[in-house]
């Protein structure tokens, strides 16, 4: 194959074949990615845990499970082992009707028990690490500030990227895994220092903290796929990673990335390398983009309200799409509770799932706190949601959500944070 | 007759149909309701995108300007390369998305599949193109509207 970039001695060797067939082709997958996007070189892996995007056994994706098997064959795994995506499907948290049962197990996700058999085969790293927030002392794959990663789901990505000051492209599935079988992965974008230079200078001049999950729906909206740098959050945040600050910065992370396609975020006084380097990170020629309240309240209202009947009470809903932290997990149970309390109920007005990593889930099933949520008649899981809502037959169901990423990927309806408890009480919001 | 020159994804002489979509192509939504059904054509299944919505686009050429929506997009393009029922050619008019990227490499290299890119095509290109024009597909990248 003709190809553009410099290999060293080494990954020339791999890529004719000199360790195996089937490896030469991991490694042409890689060089051909890295020449679309102008790459110069391949560059170690250095943080060898991997995270896989592709977490669901979909019938319909049959190369996948080939390909698999062709590693398996040839006995190729990712060295670091990895964790990956949340699994599809917990009915016994998030129940179902036989109908939905049937598609979900026979149809859509047929092959999910085969396919986690392959996973443990190429190195996935335990039962229990099916969560998009890996990077979570709860499940601990946390790398260090300038660590080049093989990771996909982009929500962990602008996490890594941003809050953990590590190196790695919105790569996509099957890639994530390739690089961390091989060891490498192509140098351009956001691995380089010029890549990680801000083309945005974004202003928050909002009266009060702005809602996470808004305002990164509109820094996303705005820049697409570029990297703002945004100014006045510290105001709001300080200028410590605590866990609420992480926290909101994973929430609204996830928005830039699934609003838009962002990968990489600076906030000035508190993300490390805007830290560091301040604002020798921008552009000279970046654009300016201000947001004050009156631009949030208006991206908030172009959300569309894409149920089949618009006027609708919605019959379900998901909190922790990304997964919950602890803290959150621990906040949305009192809010609840407190809630319902205010509302004078017993018990949540529609079903309510809230969502979390199986090792948050764990920590807080063990805590008393977990019979005081389920007694609101909320349940825990450890699914992912949008997998959930890719059941077609799941669309004629008004479902609620706090998430930017899942009303942008299903009909989900989105609500701030306060209105979705109004609405786990049974009452109207405004 | 108008001609437009973009970088070879990769490459193949072709000639055959446009199916012009003005708006990025939700992968998923796309192809997932005829590849499942293991259908022998693709019909497009993604309500959201009225330009091609309902269109049959196997061994066309499905001209837009990148692709958009769920991580799985690569993989879904790998899979309907490897089931046959693919675009002959992709023609982008902007720089590809790396997600349609990693999709035309895994096919090329997993399923030996012959299909064909071309991006950066530019947005005149897909001002031009029409549903329905016929197209030409040289070695070299340059695409001919005719």
């Amino acid at each position: 194959m003709e190809f553009k970039m410099k290999l060293t001695d080494e990954q020339l060797g791999i890529l004719n074949g000199e360790r195996g067939e089937t490896l030469a082709k991991v490694m042409e997958t890689l060089v051909r990615f890295g020449d679309v996007f102008g790459a110069e070189k391949l560059v170690p892996v250095t943080h060898k845990q991997g995270h896989l995007v592709t977490s669901f056994g979909i019938g319909l994706l049959k190369p996948l499970f080939r390909t698999m098997d062709e590693l398996i064959a040839a006995g190729l795994k990712a060295e670091g082992g990895f964790t990956v995506d949340p699994r599809p499907i917990d009915y016994d948290n998030v129940k179902c009707n036989p109908l939905n049962k049937l598609v979900f197990s026979k149809i859509m996700y047929s092959r999910q028990a085969d396919y986690e058999a392959q996973l443990a085969k190429v190195g996935l790293r335990d039962r229990d690490a099916f969560t998009c927030t890996c990077y979570l002392p709860e499940t601990g794959n946390v790398p260090k500030k300038g660590d080049v990663l093989s990771w996909a789901e982009s929500s962990a990505v602008v996490y890594a990227n941003s809050v953990l000051g590590a190196r790695c492209n919105r790569n996509s599935g099957m890639l994530d895994l390739f690089g961390s079988v091989v060891g490498f992965v192509p140098y351009f974008g956001l691995l380089t220092d010029e890549g990680r230079k801000a083309s945005w200078k974004v202003y928050v001049k909002t009266s009060e903290k702005p809602e996470a999950q808004v305002l990164g729906s509109a820094i996303g909206m705005k820049v697409v796929e570029d990297v703002p740098y945004v100014y006045g959050l510290d105001k709001f945040l300080g200028s410590e990673l605590t866990d609420d600050v992480t926290a909101y910065l994973k929430d609204f992370g996830a928005a830039t990335a699934s609003n838009g396609a962002v990968g990489l975020y600076h906030i000035d006084g508190l993300t490390p390398e805007a830290k560091e380097q301040g604002e020798s990170l921008i552009l000279d020629d970046a654009k300016t983009y201000v947001i004050d309240d009156a631009e949030l309240e208006r991206v908030y209202r172009s959300y569309p309200v894409m149920w089949k009947d618009p006027a609708a009470k919605a019959k379900l809903c998901f909190i922790g799409c990304p997964h919950l932290t602890y803290a959150q997990l621990v906040g949305w149970t009192k809010a609840i509770r407190a809630a319902l309390s205010k509302a004078g109920r017993r018990k949540v007005a529609l079903r309510t799932v809230l969502c979390t990593s199986p090792g948050v889930a764990k920590k807080f099933r063990a805590t008393p706190m977990y019979k005081e949520l389920t007694a609101t008649g909320a349940t825990l899981t450890s699914i992912c949601p949008l997998m959930y809502t890719n059941n077609p037959l799941t669309k004629g169901t008004p479902i609620a959500t706090n998430s930017n990423k899942l009303r942008t990927y299903s009909v989900a309806r989105y609500y701030l944070d306060a209105d979705m408890l109004r609405v786990i009480a049974g009452l109207e919001v405004k | 007759m108008k001609t437009f020159k973009g970088r070879v994804i990769a490459g193949g002489k072709w000639e055959g149909e446009a199916v012009v979509s003005r708006a990025g192509v939700n992968t998923l939504a796309t192809f997932q309701k005829s590849a499942m059904a293991n259908k022998p054509e693709v019909i497009v299944s993604d309500q959201n995108n009225p330009d091609i919505f309902g269109k049959n686009i196997t061994g066309k050429a499905l001209c837009l300007p990148v692709t958009i929506g769920s991580t799985t997009g690569g993989l879904v393009i790998q899979t309907v390369c490897s089931m046959k029922i693919n675009p002959a050619c992709f023609l982008f008019s902007q720089h590809i998305d790396s997600l349609a990227a990693s999709g035309i490499v895994l096919a090329k290299v997993w399923e030996g599949s012959d299909v064909i890119a071309v991006d950066m095509l530019g947005d005149e290109f897909l001002a031009t193109v029409k549903t329905g024009d016929r197209v030409r597909v040289d070695e070299d990248g340059t695409v001919t509207v005719l």
